[in-house]
């Protein structure tokens, strides 16, 4: 009648069992999905995260019902239980297994963090690059409230309301703002990157084949915060060098009005209406 | 022990008075904040022709909204638009699906300029931009007064000032067409239905920081809804 | 009914709108016309901050807190408020527990007029795109929920609990600082007057967090917000360092740290993280206000300020903030499990020595909340790590509990049943923290649903279920009356339910790429949001029941609890429900912890009893 040796094969049976279940059918469906390297790289990430949480939460969860299955007392039963003031085997056990789970995640993450920066915003000196960084393509991406506009430096410094990248590039997003806090997020491309004034954040991404994705903001900038979303769009490089160029002739107008093209910008309007 | 007065029934009454008044506030604030998030709107009348559908909207833009308008902000910049022979401060506006909307607009404020002179380029729309009979491929950024944009529609129209040093300038709103002004027409088409924000891209909102605080942030003003369809 | 002069609520709140109009009028004074910056914009915001200020100051004047210092001042006895009546109950008390059911109807009313938010998001929330409010009001919703909870739970425990049960716990009749305890509420009371009256100002667009530089550009409502939790932020501060003071310095003979109940465990620490981290909350606020106000540029980049500075401070004081919230449910449900498991504290010293290093951790993990925003990329994995490790100390919490339910003999009371959800909701909070904290996972997931259903779970999930165990097991110490039984099984389980119908979903919808704070989402995300809407009505239902009950059970059935119902071993069960106004008729002497289930450790003795022969006192 061994309590303890009756739950423990119970936890063991029950983690042996579903773990690998969760690994293999959960895990990978968990967002952002496939879209780049990046967004890949973070479903591995919550894969390995759902798959070390599921004994985790196996134990708590089976511990419970098992106390409540086995340790009810009837409503007439007054008596005491057990003088069980602790055990120092088991805290230590413990506090050693849970250290040792806890660390290897953080260092897990870490890992993947430094491979290729993880599809997050590093700031105006990245750390974490991805190989073959040097020759990334760099596109501006600019928040204002309330739309994002993008900027190519390679093309003239062009300013466009839509973002189109090419498949298959390894791309530089430098992420800015003109007046309050946003956050560029492409969902689909898992990048996320808050947009600062005066602060150039740059994040990598690695594209795979041509697809749409979400643009959202994603940190509240005021009034309209939650319209401003917008769908970019992964194309073929041929199909880029197409609309790049359409952009290009379609705001000649106003390419001498656009300030040269720079990390971050301190735009003041030159009137201010009464 | 039992420590306290007897229970009369004049404190059970006050016990479930106490009670009612809670709930009802409760229920009261719910209520309340539902009616007063009302915001009027406006739908202009809709033409039929072998087309399609099409319709007229007159709109203008002001320095100061003025008391009879706007009585808790007298003094902020705002659009307006015509209903009649009236002038309404609504900016939640409706028009069909697949139609062609004509804009014609009166701006009676002078300039600002845009904080991103990406904005100075119209576009979004059919044919050109024209002020005052004129078409307009771009704007100075410096001289833009105010913007209409519909960013998920692609729509972008900076807005012609009022000279600084015009003359019978138009104080609080209604403004009438002798006093100076520009007048800025377009169309555009819309296609599928939905709820589309519009908004102004110059930092017009004297005071505030950046220029985007009040009139800026308030449906009403300087920003509000094209539901189409 | 006659003495209606005098200074007690009344006479505050005129007094506090006499200041408003005074302040206001000064502003009015100080700003205008000279300064053509402010000649603008038709807000004066120099005249909303000086009405604030000098209308809490009038409030706390009405109540009587000057009574003190200035007849002291001017070399006379001062007046001792009312200690007998209903009358304490409104305005400045000084007996501990008239301070703490003071505390505990306060944190009620603000609780359920930032519930009723909740269901005013939720509602919007419905359809994407239609628009039951205006965009700008849904935000000044969103906002003011966040505000009102997270400044009002922050002392939900503290307040109520620790001021009623402390002094009692550690054999004293009263808190050091009794004219500071009735403080802390009071400014509690008038930060939340303030906040409601946020609406007539325009509102405030920023959250709860009230980032700058938007904090700088909004509206006349956003000095609303800095008043409001400037003033919790002292509050808290206040009762904290009354807290920390009390069992410092006023514990019985023979209590020594070890022999604390552990819900005084968790009261100290939050005391302590209360006292450390309110003053950086006071000093962004501060400046914040003097942005608005003075045309200073803290967080203005282009003028030599910088955004950064405000996420940092606000999280330096954030992170030690949901600790703050966090640590009470800790203390509440290791108190609580003994009794109803009876057996002991399992690992006592492990609980406290979990308590302490989630105290020392939290303020070493706060750049978790800024992943994403270009923070400097190498710190991160050090920040990935700290807060990877705050869940060791948390898990011993779990561990204790746990082992003080192993062959113990569960008698599933309502306290009972709200101290096993905690468990449950806990966990997976903590579960989804461990996501969050994880830099790659945290691309996708910070600023989306993720990390609302994330922290829902752990505050709501946590804290307020382990509050509700709280009410339900010390409410009838605190009046003398038992709950229905039956109402009270309806609303645990209404409330679990409907609980976990309404956040589990949400960690689905932050993976599909909701944005928080957004009034409008994907539309194939609809189903989802309205299984949610619902969930949250049924929620605020179960509210409704719980209300219903208290009232039922103290206004009309009126079953008298007894002094012990619970079989508990600790000192407040051994003293009569209600607890007399000089709490003891002795003073104890303690002998042991209060855990000793299945043993016959005795826990206390009188004082004038004398010491048992040969043992230690």
């Amino acid at each position: 009648m061994n309590y303890g040796r009756r739950f423990l094969i119970l936890w063991v049976v029950a983690s042996v069992v579903l773990t690998p279940i969760v690994a293999i059918f959960v895990g990978p469906e968990i967002p952002p999905g496939n879209g780049s390297v990046q967004a890949a790289g973070q479903v591995l990430d919550n894969t390995v995260l759902v798959s070390v949480m599921t004994p985790v939460l196996l134990f708590v969860l089976l511990f419970v019902a098992f106390s409540l299955s086995h340790f009810r007392s009837s409503r007439s039963d007054t008596g005491d239980g057990p003088a069980d003031r602790g055990n120092s085997r088991i805290q230590m056990v413990w506090a050693v297994v849970t250290t040792v789970t806890v660390l290897g995640l953080a260092t897990f993450g870490s890992y993947q963090l430094i491979q290729d920066g993880a599809g997050g915003g590093q700031g105006p000196s990245a750390a974490f690059l991805p190989a073959g960084y040097a020759s990334a393509l760099n596109v501006q991406v600019i928040g204002q409230q309330w739309a994002f506009t993008y900027r190519y430096p390679s093309y003239g410094g062009v300013e466009t309301p839509q973002l189109f990248l090419p498949a298959n590039t390894l791309v530089r997003l430098n992420v800015t703002s003109l007046d309050v806090v946003h956050s560029f997020w492409a969902y689909q491309l898992g990048v996320k990157a808050d947009a600062n004034p005066g602060v150039n954040n740059v994040v990598y991404v690695q594209l795979k084949g041509p697809q749409s994705f979400d643009i959202r903001c994603a940190e509240l900038c005021g009034l309209w915060h939650g319209y401003m979303f917008d769908t970019g769009h992964v194309v073929t490089p041929a199909a880029f060098k197409k609309w790049i160029a359409e952009q290009v002739a379609f705001y000649k107008p106003i390419e001498k009005y656009l300030p040269p093209y720079a990390p971050f910008y301190f735009p003041e309007p030159t009137h201010r209406a009464g | 022990m039992v420590y306290g007065r007897p229970v009369t029934n004049g404190w059970r009454l006050l016990a479930v008075a106490v009670g009612v008044v809670v709930v009802g506030a409760l229920i009261g604030l719910y209520v309340s904040d539902y009616l007063v998030g009302n915001t009027p709107s406006y739908t202009p009348p809709v033409q039929q022709s072998g087309a399609g559908k099409s319709v007229n909207l007159t709109i203008e833009t002001v320095a100061a909204v003025g008391p009879q308008l706007a009585s808790n902000h007298p003094d902020w910049v705002s659009y307006l638009v015509r209903e009649g022979s009236d002038w309404k401060r609504t900016t939640v506006w409706h028009v069909p699906a697949d139609a062609t909307v004509h804009v014609t607009l009166y701006n009676f404020d002078g300039a600002s300029g845009l904080r991103n002179p990406f904005f100075a380029r119209p576009s979004g729309i059919v044919g050109p931009m024209k002020v005052d009979g004129r078409p307009i491929d771009a704007l100075d950024p410096n001289d833009a007064s105010h913007t209409f944009a519909v960013p998920a529609l692609g729509i972008v129209i900076p807005i012609a000032p009022v000279g600084d040093n015009a003359k019978n300038q138009c104080g609080y709103a209604p403004c009438s067409l002798s006093m100076a002004h520009r007048t800025i027409t377009f169309t555009f088409r819309t296609g599928a239905s939905g709820h589309y924000r519009w908004q102004c891209f110059v930092p017009c909102a004297a005071g505030y920081v950046f220029g985007n605080g009040g009139p800026m942030q308030t449906i009403g003003y300087m920003s509000g809804f094209l539901n189409v369809g | 009914m006659r003495r209606l002069i005098g200074f007690h609520l009344g006479t505050g709140v005129v007094f506090g709108v006499i200041g408003w109009y005074l302040g206001w009028f000064l502003g009015h004074q100080i700003h205008a016309e000279s300064i053509e910056y402010f000649s603008d914009i038709d807000q004066n915001d120099v005249s909303i901050f000086l009405g604030y200020i000098i209308g809490v100051i009038g409030f706390l004047a009405g109540l009587g807190f000057l009574n003190y210092p200035l007849s002291r001042v001017a070399g006379r006895p001062a007046g001792l408020p009312a200690d007998k009546g209903a009358r304490r109950y409104f305005g400045m008390a000084t007996d501990h527990k008239v301070v703490g059911i003071q505390y505990l109807w306060g944190i009620g009313l603000f609780f359920f007029i930032g519930g009723v938010n909740a269901m005013l998001i939720r509602t919007e929330l419905l359809t994407p795109h239609s628009q039951v409010f205006p965009a700008g009001q849904y935000l000044t919703i969103v906002g003011t929920h966040g505000a009102m909870m997270m400044g009002i739970m922050s002392s939900a425990v503290l307040g109520p609990f620790a001021n009623y049960f402390v002094p009692i716990m550690i054999g004293a009749r009263r808190m050091a600082f009794p004219r500071l305890e009735a403080l802390s509420f009071w400014l509690l009371m008038a930060a939340g007057g303030i906040l409601t009256t946020t609406i007539f100002f325009g509102g405030f667009p920023t959250g709860w967090t009230g980032y700058a530089p938007l904090l700088d550009q909004a509206n006349g409502g956003m000095d609303s917000y800095i008043c409001f939790f400037a003033l919790v932020g002292l509050s808290m501060c206040v009762l904290g360092l009354n807290l920390l003071a009390t069992v410092m310095t006023m514990r019985a003979p023979g209590l020594t740290w070890f022999r604390l109940p552990i819900f005084v465990w968790g009261v100290v620490t939050t005391a302590a993280l209360m006292v450390l981290a309110s003053p950086v909350l006071i000093a962004v606020l501060g400046m914040g206000a003097l942005d608005r106000t003075a045309q200073t540029t803290f967080f203005i980049t282009s003028r030599g300020g910088s955004s950064y500075l405000y996420q940092n401070l606000f999280w330096i004081f954030g992170h030690p903030e949901v600790y703050i919230l966090a640590l009470p449910g800790f203390g509440i449900i290791l108190e609580l499990l003994p009794v109803f498991a009876r057996k002991p504290l399992w690992g006592y010293k492990l609980a406290v020595a979990g308590m302490l290093g989630v105290t020392l951790l939290s303020w070493l993990v706060w750049q978790h909340h800024l992943f994403m925003s270009g923070i400097n990329a190498d710190s991160r994995p050090f920040y990935m790590f700290s807060t990877e490790l705050i869940s060791v100390p948390t898990g011993f919490t779990f561990l204790c509990g746990l082992m003080t339910l192993w062959r113990g003999r569960l008698r599933l009371t309502v306290p009972m049943l709200f101290c096993l959800a905690w468990f449950f909701n806990f966990l997976i909070g903590g579960l989804s923290g461990v996501f969050l904290a994880d830099v790659p996972s945290n691309v996708t997931t910070h600023g989306s649903f993720f990390s609302m259903a994330h922290f829902h779970y752990t505050i709501m999930g946590g804290l307020v279920f382990a509050f509700f165990a709280a009410i339900y097991f010390w409410v009838p110490k605190m009046t003398g009356w038992a709950f229905n039984e039956r109402l009270s099984k309806i609303h645990f389980w209404a409330m679990f339910i409907a609980f976990n119908s309404t956040f589990a979903p949400l960690f689905a919808i932050g993976f599909l790429g909701q944005s928080r704070r957004s009034v409008t989402y994907p539309s194939n995300l609809q189903f989802l949001n309205d299984w949610v809407s619902v969930s949250a009505f049924v929620l605020g239902i179960s509210m409704l029941v719980f209300l219903y009950n208290l009232v039922y059970s103290v206004a009309f059935a009126r079953v008298p609890a007894g002094s012990n119902p619970w079989g508990s071993r600790s000192i407040e069960w051994q003293l009569p429900s209600p607890v007399p106004p000089n709490d003891f008729d002795e003073l104890p002497v303690f002998t042991g912890e209060p855990y000793g289930y299945g043993t016959n450790d005795p826990v206390w003795r009188p004082s004038a009893a004398p010491a048992p022969a040969g043992g230690s006192t």
